[in-house]
């Protein structure tokens, strides 16, 4: 259903009347723009280089970095939950954790101890609850950005809002496919989606390791609502 | 809180500022992290310059077709079914969003930060129809836990205010146990505001950025409270400044990566998040309904005159970290919510001269804050015009300061008497002379002699100088 626009016409004639009077509807061509500097970092980097710089970048964002083959991807995903000392988890509805073999894996008697949930949109309570509780968020990631050492989210029906900010914790599982330079070409496909009609994910996150806040005295704290710790494990793709 | 903060007289602010040394420590090693981080991201780019023009030519291209975006992004919105509202004023988004409150019978408010809603003082209305608006962004629970202290930075809120202040703010009024250490601090508001995030009723946000193309906006921070804000209550509103658009997501890249950047020096915030209408149907968490409230508020008097530019800011605070007057003075001294550089040039314009004239002197003109705006603001030229308009166009500059300057320009244009004035002055200043400087001056001086001293007029003048030399064949 249409919602509702309040006040709009009195409100875009006065400023239109300020910058020269256009008619908001008539359309405006964006102009070129006479430098694009985004396009060139990383420009040209392969895959491989591009882990290399996440892996760095991993360090300044206080996020473990882990690599596998998507053969031992369980094993580290144990090795890390682990660690974490995990005794409770929630994962996205996501169909890369079957093609994975995760939900093997989680089913399997190491895992006997732990309380474990998939994410359930159609029920937002038991979700929820589950999440504010759990001590780890598993989630694959869509889009993964080099530069900055993002993880992006489109987050929809199985790919929960709750699940990568609520627990203690936050695991990524990052197929090296998905790995990109920087923001600029997660934004250039959104873009594209809008140009061509398409809906685009209510919620686009960009995770850039766990939460932080410098409000006192400028002191990096890390861990303030989000999570406190955050993994990310990057996979050969399957 | 209103846009006006603390005592209303200029002098009697900058002075309890200047005596606070706790936060002009506070400020000041603030101050300098963040310049530092800002300059070390900036520099690992290697093109930053091209990266502020394309940041400046977006925003001045926006700006001046905002009237067309705002129109596409309140289509877009509406499209996906949410409702969007246009306050010229405060009091007007206020009464919408009061309405909005009340419709939903509403009790609780999570909120996360938001210097517009700061600017026409939601919380106070909200608070007046029985509703409990809380504060999520650490440094703003902080201030609001200590009765409602005004932020001094728009960033940092809380910059003001070392950790042993911050400490004895939560013993007292939060019953805290543990020590001044952030972490355990942080570790204390995330405890506390866990609860208020799951049991709010309505999420309240700012917006960093609205994309026009897709009705989306984007929110930039570190804590993840806007995250809870936007996924745990079931209705939400975001307030924005009208300004504070982009035509498209490929723009949306240049001006966060700006914002970040400048304001931390980080090269993306821990959470960027963009959001996009209500939670679609299959989703289980999102709000079901959502509210955008577009403020104007003063901005459209500052739209097609020479300080349009002061619209295309995008919040960094890089102006401020750099001002060695905020450095000095602190951010309650400009009297407004929006301190610093940005803060001269922008409070007048969205209130008036007579409230804020002073702000545009309160600069050494030095330009640092105009280096390093990510989107090329002209801000020390802004700060000129101000005062060239208070002193021409208002005549707001005290009497005794035209007096002086109409005697000045009576003696400056006339060969004669500037040569008798200037012959005169070594003898006038005498009485006040001590080993040739003035230490305490009379009248209009005073200001002057009060911080420093004021070297004595000699009696060789510049032009007795030149004679002379030229009569020694010019040798010096």
């Amino acid at each position: 259903m249409k919602g509702k626009i309040i006040n709009r016409e009195r409100f875009l004639t006065n400023v239109s009347s300020k910058i020269g009077g256009l008619t908001p509807e008539k359309s405006i061509e964006k102009p070129e723009w006479t430098v694009n500097p985004q396009h060139n970092v990383l420009k040209d980097f392969t895959q491989d280089q591009l882990v290399d710089v996440l892996k760095e970048q991993c360090q300044h964002i206080h996020t473990d970095f882990f690599q596998t083959t998507s053969d031992r991807l369980k094993d580290t995903l144990n090795d890390v939950l682990a660690q974490y000392a995990t005794k409770s988890f929630i994962y996205s509805a996501d169909e890369r954790f079957q093609t994975y073999h995760l939900d093997d894996f989680f089913q399997s008697s190491v895992n006997e101890k732990r309380a474990i949930m998939e994410w359930d949109p159609e029920d937002r309570e038991t979700s929820v609850s589950f999440a504010e509780k759990a001590d780890a968020g598993i989630t694959f990631s869509d889009m993964t950005l080099a530069e900055s050492g993002t993880i992006v989210l489109f987050n929809g029906k199985g790919q929960g809002r709750s699940v990568s900010l609520l627990p203690r914790d936050y695991i990524a599982i990052v197929p090296k496919s998905t790995i990109v330079p920087r923001m600029t070409q997660a934004t250039q496909y959104i873009h594209e989606l809008v140009k061509t009609g398409k809906n685009i994910a209510s919620c686009v996150n960009f995770i850039t390791g766990p939460s932080n806040s410098a409000d006192i005295e400028m002191n990096l704290v890390v861990g303030v609502h989000g999570p406190i710790q955050a993994a990310y494990i990057i996979v050969e793709d399957k | 809180m209103p846009m006006h903060i603390g005592e209303k007289d200029f002098k009697k602010r900058v002075t309890k500022g200047i005596q606070d040394d706790f936060m002009r420590g506070a400020v000041r090693s603030a101050q300098e992290r963040l310049q530092n981080r800002r300059a070390a991201a900036a520099e690992e780019l290697g093109d930053w310059e091209e990266w502020r023009t394309l940041g400046q030519q977006i925003r001045s291209h926006t700006v001046e077709h905002l009237d067309y975006y705002l129109h596409q992004l309140s289509e877009k919105v509406a499209e996906l079914g949410g409702h969007v509202f246009f306050a010229e004023t405060g009091e007007e988004a206020n009464e919408y969003i009061k309405q909005v409150v009340q419709e939903k019978n509403a009790k609780k408010i999570a909120k996360s930060k938001s210097m517009v809603t700061e600017e026409i003082s939601m919380n106070e209305a909200l608070e007046g129809i029985g509703c409990e608006v809380i504060e999520t962004d650490l440094g703003e629970y902080i201030l609001q836990i200590d009765d409602h202290d005004p932020p001094s930075h728009i960033v940092a809120p809380a910059l003001h205010k070392n950790k042993e202040q911050i400490r004895d703010v939560f013993k007292e009024r939060l019953d805290y146990l543990k020590t001044e250490k952030p972490e355990e601090l942080a570790l204390f508001a995330r405890e506390k505001l866990r609860e208020e995030f799951l049991t709010a009723d309505i999420g309240i946000t700012g917006c960093n950025f609205a994309v026009a193309e897709s009705g989306s906006f984007a929110l930039v921070t570190n804590e993840g409270n806007a995250r809870m804000v936007t996924a745990l209550p079931k209705t939400q509103i975001t307030v924005m400044g009208m300004e504070r658009i982009v035509p498209g997501w490929e723009e949306l890249d240049i001006v966060v990566s700006l914002l970040t950047r400048a304001a931390v020096g980080q090269k993306l915030t821990s959470y960027i998040t963009a959001l996009t209408g209500p939670k679609q149907i299959d989703e289980a968490d999102g709000p079901e309904e959502f509210h955008l409230v577009i403020v104007d508020n003063g901005r459209s008097k500052i739209l097609g005159t020479e300080f349009q530019e002061a619209l295309h800011c995008i919040r960094c605070a890089a102006c401020i970290n750099v001002c060695p007057v905020y450095r000095h003075v602190g951010g309650h001294a400009y009297g407004s919510i929006y301190p610093g550089p940005i803060g001269a040039v922008l409070s007048p314009l969205l209130s008036d001269y007579d409230e804020y004239k002073e702000l545009p002197y309160a600069s050494s003109l030095c330009g640092a804050c105009t280096e390093v705006c990510p989107v090329k603001i002209p801000l020390h030229e802004q700060l000129i015009m101000h005062r060239r308009k208070i002193v021409e166009d208002e005549k707001k500059s005290t009497l005794a300061e035209r007096i002086a300057m109409r005697g000045f320009e009576q003696i400056v244009h006339s060969a004669n008497l500037y040569r008798t004035a200037t012959r005169m002055a070594p003898f006038l200043t005498t009485p006040f002379a001590k080993n040739n400087v003035i230490t305490k001056g009379p009248g209009p001086i005073r200001n002057w002699t009060d911080t420093r001293d004021l070297p004595r007029p000699t009696k060789e003048r510049f032009r007795d100088w030149f004679k002379n030399r030229e009569k020694q064949g010019g040798a010096v």
